[in-house]
């Protein structure tokens, strides 16, 4: 029985169709690779898998409960990565970590082991006790990785999760996401835009563009089926050459108001 | 930094008004304004103390945050309800230390000791704003509208309570507004306890700030509940 089952699944913003209509499934313990240009539909499929965005039609199953009839249950199975950052920065490192393993329900003891082992593994434990605020761009990210991690859910998704990243930090979270993925059989869940990370850790792709879903395969076989020799042309063959454009989501607009504020906060 | 800055309008108000209008209020026969007027400045301090905390609500939306506890395996209303809960006590604490600082300026309540049973007021007062500034906050998607609230919402709540005039004597017109506006039944219930004057009445103000925190706890509840990210 697949971990993920998505039937017709329609988003509309207004007129706007952000996704159409897509059909797949994902299957427990896989690396599964959503990829798509920017505003294809990757971010809104997610959000709706992860209840926080109600589908206008279709349906999805996500660990054999509905997405929009059994929120609760769905939001045990799952734990994610955003693309944009959702620490806060008035809170330490250890804070954000340890206030997320209340949040999913995690005793104490076992919280504090794996918030250690987690920010061992990203090279934050140093500075544990230090507010987000003072960390770097790549120094939230690890976190925002670690804090996904650290209930050791069934399926994980990370949307663009190594963005700002530089290849070594890249490297060891690979490993790592790999590692629980084989030991755990946790189901990985992500998308990307870089080709070689699909290559390295995906047992599944899906392309998506325009809101609906252009190829699904092994990587391998995007590659054979485009008569292709890197994901990367495959990637480039299925969705076009042309620069898409992203609607600005306003967070910039409200992060410039921020720095207004900061002086009162 | 934040509770400095938080307690400079209400000593502001106090030193300003008090002092100010202190004098106009004696020529007009009211013995002591700083008397009626301290309840109402430390009611005001709850007031926006307790809004802020609902509307930094959109703050968590907008910096992400917000999204960390939607996905949570959490109800969405335990959620709102500890958000409400956590904002009104920070909010009670403005209130007392208004109470502190009012004290200081030359504020005679009955007895001291009425803070605590005034303590219920207070609650009652924060819970309800903090309420209400979360279903506000909840439909709104950016702080563009915030100086909109602040002005035709906060300002007028707090300028039409009868915080810093007496209801007694105002046209029928104004007695109207001000008995629907829910600060007055705060302001009205902490005099009560520190002056031993009211009103309403104490047992009306408490009633209608119950009924009125309640409605507004359900409202932002389910209102939060429906927040898309």
């Amino acid at each position: 029985m697949p971990i993920i089952e998505v039937e017709n699944l329609v988003k509309k913003f207004g007129d706007f169709t952000a996704v159409n209509d897509i059909s797949f499934s994902v299957e427990p313990g896989e690396i599964f690779a959503f990829l798509g240009p920017n505003g294809a539909g990757k971010s809104t499929t997610i959000k709706m898998l992860t209840t926080i965005l109600k589908p206008t039609s279709g349906s999805a199953k996500v660990a054999g409960y509905d997405i929009s009839t059994r929120r609760d249950a769905v939001r045990h199975s799952f734990g994610i990565v955003f693309q944009d950052p959702s620490v806060d920065d008035e809170l330490t490192c250890w804070e954000n970590m340890d206030f997320h393993g209340i949040l999913y329900g995690m005793p104490k003891e076992l919280r504090h082991k794996r918030i250690t082992d987690m920010l061992g593994l990203i090279e934050l434990l140093d500075r544990k006790d230090d507010l987000v605020k003072t960390f770097s761009g790549g120094m939230r990210r690890r976190l925002e990785i670690a804090r996904g991690l650290v209930h050791h859910p069934k399926i994980l998704y990370l949307d663009e999760p190594t963005i700002g990243l530089d290849p070594q930090t890249r490297n060891h979270i690979w490993s790592y996401i790999k590692k629980i993925n084989e030991q755990e059989g946790m189901t990985i869940f992500f998308t990307t835009h870089h080709m070689e990370e699909v290559e390295r850790a995906a047992h599944k792709v899906a392309i998506i563009d325009h809101g609906a879903i252009v190829a699904r395969g092994t990587p391998a076989e995007l590659i054979a089926q485009t008569k292709t020799t890197t994901l990367e042309e495959a990637f480039l063959k299925l969705t076009g050459h042309g620069i898409r454009e992203e609607e600005a989501s306003g967070t910039d607009a409200a992060r410039r108001q921020r720095q207004m504020w900061s002086g009162r906060r | 930094m934040r509770i400095i800055g938080s307690l400079g309008q209400p000593v502001l108000l106090l030193v300003a008004l008090g002092f100010g209008l202190g004098p106009v209020f004696e020529k007009a026969g009211t013995s002591n304004y700083l008397q009626m007027l301290a309840p109402g400045v430390i009611a005001g301090g709850i007031l926006f103390t307790a809004v802020f905390s609902g509307v930094e609500l959109i703050m968590d939306r907008q910096f992400g945050f917000l999204k960390e506890t939607l996905v949570a395996p959490v109800s969405r209303f335990n959620i709102m309800f500890g958000r409400t809960l956590g904002g009104a006590t920070v909010a009670v604490f403005q209130g007392i230390a208004v109470f502190i600082l009012a004290l200081l300026i030359g504020f005679r309540p009955t007895s001291v000791w009425e803070i605590f049973p005034a303590l219920l007021v207070m609650m009652l007062i924060a819970i309800f704003f903090a309420a209400f500034g979360t279903a506000l906050a909840s439909k709104m998607r950016d702080m563009q509208a915030f100086p909109l609230i602040m002005n035709f919402l906060i300002m007028p709540c707090l300028f039409l309570s009868g915080a810093f005039f007496p209801i007694d004597g105002l046209p029928a017109a104004m007695k109207i507004v001000v008995k629907f506006n829910p600060l007055a039944y705060g302001v009205d219930g902490l005099r009560a306890f520190f002056t031993g004057q009211s009103y309403f009445g104490l047992g009306h103000d408490i009633i209608v700030l119950v009924v009125l925190g309640a409605i507004f706890l359900t409202i932002g509840a389910v209102l939060f509940e429906k927040i898309e990210a």
